[in-house]
């Protein structure tokens, strides 16, 4: 759900209490506080397994300031720091989702505001609305994690995602599932030679993947057709316009798997090891090892990235969805990337069975080994016209050490964040916080009770994931400094 | 694994004596055209190395062997990867957009970038078609090779001078002082922006009188924007290790904060701007 932009659209009333004189800045500021409170005391009771997709207690009521309206104006107000000093006031914790909707026309100030909370909390998630405002006006929210919409004038079906780095196996081993050796997808033609050739891959590929998305498309089909008929949101649509525009919002998971694989296809020579049903459960390079990896800005796996998400946004448009909704995507994993990993064997460039994928959009785990201005730049290449649901990309940022006063360090920070937006990156979500803490925080939860990280899409608690998701974390590329 | 003694002499590793068999020599180094050069390795955001954002560039092949080298995996020039300075270029143009705009620039470190002098002269030449601010990082010992056009295309040189007594700096570097000193001196005359850095071993360099020499030597010139004191770290153990070289630091401890202060406050004592 999404709760807006109220700190923005609340503040007149704010303003017009405070002149005349019916409150004081410090209540204006409780005020907020409590509404705060208020949202974060809401729980759901969910499943062990919904957990294990989705954990950390979000509920993603995400609440978004700053940005600019069409006409040039800024949408900052002094409610939008009051909405962002909660944070210091209750401490750090994962609702509301407060969504800095970054502008390069900002206010100077109000940028250093923001990077300084996300240097004290790890809070915070930042979103392009230079380059969201283009298709969705200045009035829109951000629902879920990080979807723009039209605030009460759209709604979203949502469709979770599919794993497309198993769909690159299925293809190879001819639909078969590699782990259990199940005919899944419809049986096709495997790989039959020892080694993988990238035209013949990429062909098997998009044949699974056109099953995939018309597979997809009418799970999510019947899906929301039965949960209108036995579960109309009433509430929710009695806020709406009566005509809205309807979304459904399809999804991957395991983008930079895919394309570190096809590219180590592609630039490598991968040998494929059968077991005694012919199955491919194993990759080995025998060529060169230093294939293009994603994460490092590299066009020639960039472009391999980038060419997968307009190709699988494409094959869901051909199909025909419940109402008439507009197609949609997103790149975007929140907890699931572990899941999702430890349900995937081995793949082409060299993960290994159970590991996790990359979060969201991110480059895998280590292999962005170039710093994080290359790292950013090449999720900055994600074409968002076929991802508009959103493309996730986390960072996470050791505490500084470098010979820079805390002045200076806000100010670079806001420029590296001009510099990473202006380039076309849709997404950030920045955790200011060294191993060490994460590491400890596992083995002592009790003394980290509101530690707060971002992970894909959304802030969680840090010491209410899995351990499998805290590992995740842990092992995440760590930059040295912003 | 077989372990090989560090700097024995005649190792491939030790260039002391003169007579290592495959490693180069600055005489040997064949560098007349520079259009090709061995790399180790490149980073793309770094804030240690010059103003702004910056991309450094580790080239390799050093003459130095400094007792706490963080990057030994850079000693052999053939150890780094064979590219074209257009690769180079090509690879620095895709990130010069950012990085201008970030206000940071290119520093090549290493490495010794001076042992491949044509080779980096292009990329310098390179990276100001680009815009882009310049920065070495070196030890000063091949300034020599520096000539003026060479210098003419580097903003800023971060220059290492480990030790002002020739005696710790031999022990230290297994080198002469005296051509890094002169080329600091002719960095002063023609007014060159510098940083020097010092890096603080406990037991190394850190003796008073140590560094209140460099103190001395570095506070008349006017061109020394800042006094850089790097505390000594074990990140580059595991490299040593790996490497099956002896690290006679392996239990030096990073100097403690108290220290780091009193080295700075040396500095400062003697009129150096230094952090």
């Amino acid at each position: 759900m999404s709760i807006g932009r109220i700190s923005s659209f609340l503040d007149i009333y704010i303003e017009r209490d405070l002149k005349a004189g019916l409150l004081d800045e410090a209540r204006a500021q409780e005020l907020w506080d409590q509404l705060v409170q208020k949202l974060r005391i809401v729980r759901f009771l969910r499943t062990p397994d919904y957990d294990a997709l989705f954990s950390g207690d979000p509920y993603w009521a995400t609440e978004c300031v700053g940005g600019m309206d069409v006409d040039g104006r800024a949408l900052v107000t002094k409610s939008s720091y009051r909405m962002m000093h909660t944070l210091y006031n209750l401490g750090p914790a994962p609702e509301p989702n407060i969504t800095v909707l970054w502008s390069n026309k900002m206010p100077a100030p109000f940028k250093r505001y923001c990077v300084k909370v996300s240097r004290d909390t790890s809070s915070l998630q930042y979103e392009n609305d230079d380059l969201m405002r283009p298709f969705w006006g200045d009035d829109y929210g951000i629902a879920c994690c990080v979807s723009a919409m039209r605030l009460g004038k759209q709604m979203q079906f949502f469709g979770a995602r599919v794993n497309l780095a198993k769909a690159l196996l299925y293809a190879i081993n001819g639909g078969r599932d590699e782990i259990s050796g199940e005919q899944i997808a419809p049986q096709t033609m495997p790989v039959t030679g020892g080694f993988l050739g990238y035209d013949d891959v990429m062909a098997k590929f998009g044949t699974t993947m056109e099953w995939l998305a018309k597979t997809y498309v009418h799970a999510m089909n019947c899906i929301h057709y039965m949960h209108d008929k036995y579960f109309y949101e009433r509430l929710e649509m009695a806020l709406h316009d009566r005509d809205i525009l309807r979304t459904m919002a399809f999804g991957i998971a395991g983008l930079s798997v895919v394309a570190d694989s096809l590219s180590a296809i592609k630039y490598g020579k991968i040998r494929v090891m059968r077991d005694q049903n012919e199955l491919v459960v194993d990759y080995q390079n025998v060529g060169n090892t230093a294939t293009p990896q994603f994460g490092n800005n590299d066009d020639r796996v960039d472009q391999i990235a980038s060419s997968i998400v307009t190709s699988f946004m494409e094959k869901i448009r051909k199909h025909p969805t419940y109402r008439n909704a507009t197609h949609t995507q997103s790149v975007l994993t929140i907890t699931s990337n572990v899941v999702y990993g430890k349900a995937t064997g081995n793949t082409p460039d060299g993960r290994r069975k159970g590991e996790p994928f990359g979060p969201g959009a991110n480059p895998m785990h280590g292999r962005d080994s170039h710093g994080w201005l290359a790292s950013c730049l090449s999720v900055a290449k994600l074409p968002y016209r076929d991802a508009q649901d959103g493309i996730s990309y986390t960072v996470s940022i050791a505490p500084q050490k470098a010979h820079l006063s805390e002045s200076q360090l806000v100010d670079e920070a806001v420029k590296a964040f001009d510099v990473f937006f202006d380039r076309g990156e849709f997404h950030m979500n920045l955790n200011v916080i060294d191993k060490e803490t994460l590491e400890d925080a596992m083995k002592n939860p009790d003394k980290y009770p509101q530690l707060t990280i971002r992970v894909s899409g959304y802030a969680v608690n840090f010491v209410r994931l899995t351990p499998e998701q805290q590992r995740d974390v842990i092992s995440r590329t760590f930059h040295g400094q912003i | 694994m077989p372990t090989v003694q560090a700097l024995e002499p005649g190792s491939r590793h030790d260039l002391r004596v003169g007579i290592s068999p495959d490693a180069p020599d600055e005489d040997q180094i064949k560098d007349r055209e520079g259009t090709f050069g061995y790399c180790h390795s490149y980073e793309t955001s770094s804030r240690y190395d010059g103003p702004g954002l910056r991309v450094v560039l580790f080239v390799s092949g050093c003459l130095l062997r400094c007792t706490y080298c963080h990057n030994p995996d850079t000693w052999h020039l053939k150890d780094g990867t064979y590219v074209s300075v257009d690769q180079v270029l090509r690879r620095l143009g895709d990130f010069a957009p950012s990085i201008r705009d970030l206000g940071g620039g290119l520093t090549i470190s290493g490495g010794e970038p001076m042992v491949q002098l044509a080779f980096t002269r292009r990329i310098f030449a390179g990276a100001k078609e680009m815009g882009l601010h310049t920065a070495i990082q070196t030890s000063g010992f091949l300034g020599d090779r520096a000539d003026e056009e060479y210098l003419s295309a580097i903003d800023l040189v971060l220059l290492d001078i480990k030790s002002s007594d020739p005696e710790t700096y031999r022990r230290v570097t297994g080198r002469d002082i005296a051509p890094t000193l002169r080329f600091a001196e002719r960095l002063a005359a023609m007014s060159k922006p510098v940083w020097v850095r010092f890096t603080l071993v406990t037991g190394e360099t850190a003796d008073p009188p140590n560094v209140d020499g460099i103190a001395r030597f570095v506070a008349p010139m006017k061109n020394v924007e800042w006094v850089e004191v790097q505390p000594f770290h074990q990140m580059g153990s595991f490299k040593w290790k790996a490497m099956g070289l002896e690290y006679k630091l392996a239990h030096t401890l990073p100097p403690s904060r108290d220290l780091v202060k009193r080295v700075i406050g040396q500095f400062q004592a003697a009129g150096c701007q230094a952090r």
